[in-house]
């Protein structure tokens, strides 16, 4: 490690531990507030903690400390979300591809593209109760229609925006269809393809708990409506914590996965600029 | 034995037909050197694309050894201009340039093996793992050959391969080519804008007058091999070569006779030939 890299390395330590200082801040500042009004709607984070703590993670050892209302409740809303995203991508990958190297169907398709996007998708919902049972089939359902178009238009965005040049390379050293494909069109539609499902997951945070709201008998939302019947506000308080703390671990994941699979992007976007 | 005969290509349909080239006839013999000039817009690449098996004729074919190009020939090489984006920043140079094996050779460290030897004839011998974006210009335009080069072509098509590299780099690549075809012997086209380059490594230059593609002149460059970038452009020969290359590009009547001329008695009868009366 030269002096560049040390230098590099405790100036990223630096800006994590500011945007933790940050946090811890407005965390300590809410704590005191909370307490001095002592507001039954507003409860402090300490509360919200432990609460937090009893109702999800204070099980047994065995259950990585998990309680069965967290297995009960969390895991299948963490299913429905992982779900719902592998269907679309199974779908809305390989669609995305194939309208985004096909321009003339995209054209004709276009008009019923735009429609289905623009429909909001909780509006959507009360057809599928109808259409589906109740329960996770309902609320994959949701999700799919949710985040399909986000990946999808993002898909064939990308795929439509291959450099002509790099494919007529490709077929200069006569690569098959195939192998065109797979070694040109998919890696250079992948940031693409990356962004769309960055938005997939997001939106499928908010189509999770949305449908567990309206129709399920169990999960994140589930749990959310019950204590918001018994005016149970730490409770509230807690979920909304840990539906947050779920979106950033979600998203720090995808981020990872994508940190991995787009490295070439990232440097030669830094090379050129 | 590359033969072009009447080679016609125009875009768009037939109302607003744009003609790039006309009635193109060329023969390029096994291991001859072809520069192709021209100003911009004279249908250069579209000659390359076509010749390329890229792109079908509008009429007029193209031969190579005896069998009609109808699709991209086998053992073809082809060094497009932009190396920044005919170069996939997703894969190293290594895979880059093994790329065109995928076809024609099994097996992933085989096809390795060949890439390194590639990269090792253009002087990249350490770069293999690296990806293009971390290389300079120059490098990533060796990368580019080496690609070309990796299925050992017989043609090799080079579309104005050094027009974004300085000058240095450049005339270290054009001795490059010049090396690569003194020892394998392949028959290389290559298209430019640069009047130099086209007489310093050609055998023969072709110079194509814009709007449609059409061949003004076949010059031979009987310069002696191996050429050199200092002592060749100091020849009489060559000077005067280019500038006979450079009034065609322009569109300037030259000499009479409108081919082959003969270099070895040269300057006076030949400076007063172009300023001939009524030419301007």
């Amino acid at each position: 490690m030269n002096v560049r890299d040390l230098a590099v390395s405790a100036a990223r330590r630096l800006r994590w531990a500011r945007q933790w200082l940050v946090l811890a801040t407005a965390v300590g500042l809410w704590q005191l507030w909370a307490e001095s009004r002592k507001s039954a709607f507003f409860p402090p984070p300490s509360a919200i903690g432990s609460r937090m703590h009893q109702l999800w993670f204070s099980g047994p050892a065995s259950h990585l400390f998990l309680t069965s209302n967290a297995t009960g409740n969390i895991l299948p809303s963490l299913e429905r979300i992982l779900l719902g995203l592998g269907i679309v991508i199974v779908v809305g990958v390989p669609l995305g591809i194939a309208l985004g190297r096909s321009p003339a169907v995209t054209a004709f398709l276009d008009p019923l593209l735009q429609f289905g996007r623009s429909i909001p998708v909780v509006t959507a919902a009360p057809v599928f109760i109808a259409l589906f049972k109740i329960g996770t089939q309902m609320e994959v359902a949701t999700i799919v229609a949710g985040t399909i178009w986000p990946l999808l238009l993002n898909t064939i965005d990308g795929a439509a925006s291959v450099d002509p040049v790099q494919i007529q390379t490709a077929r200069a050293f006569r690569l098959s269809g195939w192998q065109r494909l797979t070694t040109v069109i998919l890696p250079s539609a992948m940031p693409k393809i990356f962004a769309g499902l960055r938005l997939a997951l997001s939106v499928s945070l908010i189509l999770m708990v949305f449908s567990e709201l309206i129709g399920s008998s169990n999960g994140i939302g589930y749990e959310m409506t019950n204590a918001s019947n018994a005016f149970d506000l730490p409770t509230l308080w807690a979920v909304l914590v840990l539906l947050g703390i779920l979106g950033y671990v979600l998203n720090a994941i995808l981020y990872g996965i994508e940190n991995v699979a787009l490295a070439w992007h990232r440097g030669a976007r830094q090379h050129t600029s | 034995m590359l033969e072009v005969t009447d080679l016609t290509r125009a875009y768009g349909t037939a109302g607003s037909a744009h003609l790039a080239l006309k009635d193109v006839s060329l023969r390029v013999a096994d291991g001859e050197l072809v520069s192709i000039v021209g100003p911009s817009g004279c249908g250069k690449s579209t000659l390359l694309r076509c010749v390329a098996g890229l792109l079908p004729p509008t009429s007029g074919q193209v031969v190579l050894n005896g069998t009609p190009v109808t699709r991209v020939p086998g053992r073809l090489g082809v060094v497009f201009q932009d190396y920044s984006r005919s170069l996939y920043p997703w894969l190293s140079v290594r895979d880059n340039v093994a790329l065109p094996l995928r076809r024609t050779m099994r097996g992933r460290p085989a096809r390795r093996q060949a890439a390194a030897a590639s990269l090792a004839a253009v002087g990249l011998t350490d770069a293999g793992h690296r990806y293009p974006w971390q290389l300079s210009g120059g490098m990533q335009q060796r990368v580019a050959i080496a690609r070309a080069l990796a299925c050992d072509p017989v043609l090799l098509l080079m579309d104005e391969p050094f027009g974004s590299v300085d000058a240095q780099t450049r005339e270290d690549l054009e001795d490059l080519i010049l090396r690569v075809r003194a020892e394998r012997g392949i028959t290389i086209l290559l298209v430019t804008h640069d009047i130099d380059e086209s007489v310093y490594v050609g055998d023969r230059v072709i110079v194509l007058t814009p709007g449609p593609g059409q061949i003004r002149a076949d010059l031979a460059a009987p310069l002696p091999q191996p050429r050199d970038q200092i002592t060749t452009k100091e020849l009489p020969e060559f000077v005067h070569l280019r500038s006979e290359v450079s009034r065609l590009v322009r569109g300037k009547p030259l000499a009479p006779s409108d081919d082959t001329p003969a270099p070895s008695d040269d300057t006076p009868a030949r400076a007063a030939a172009p300023a001939k009366p009524g030419a301007s």
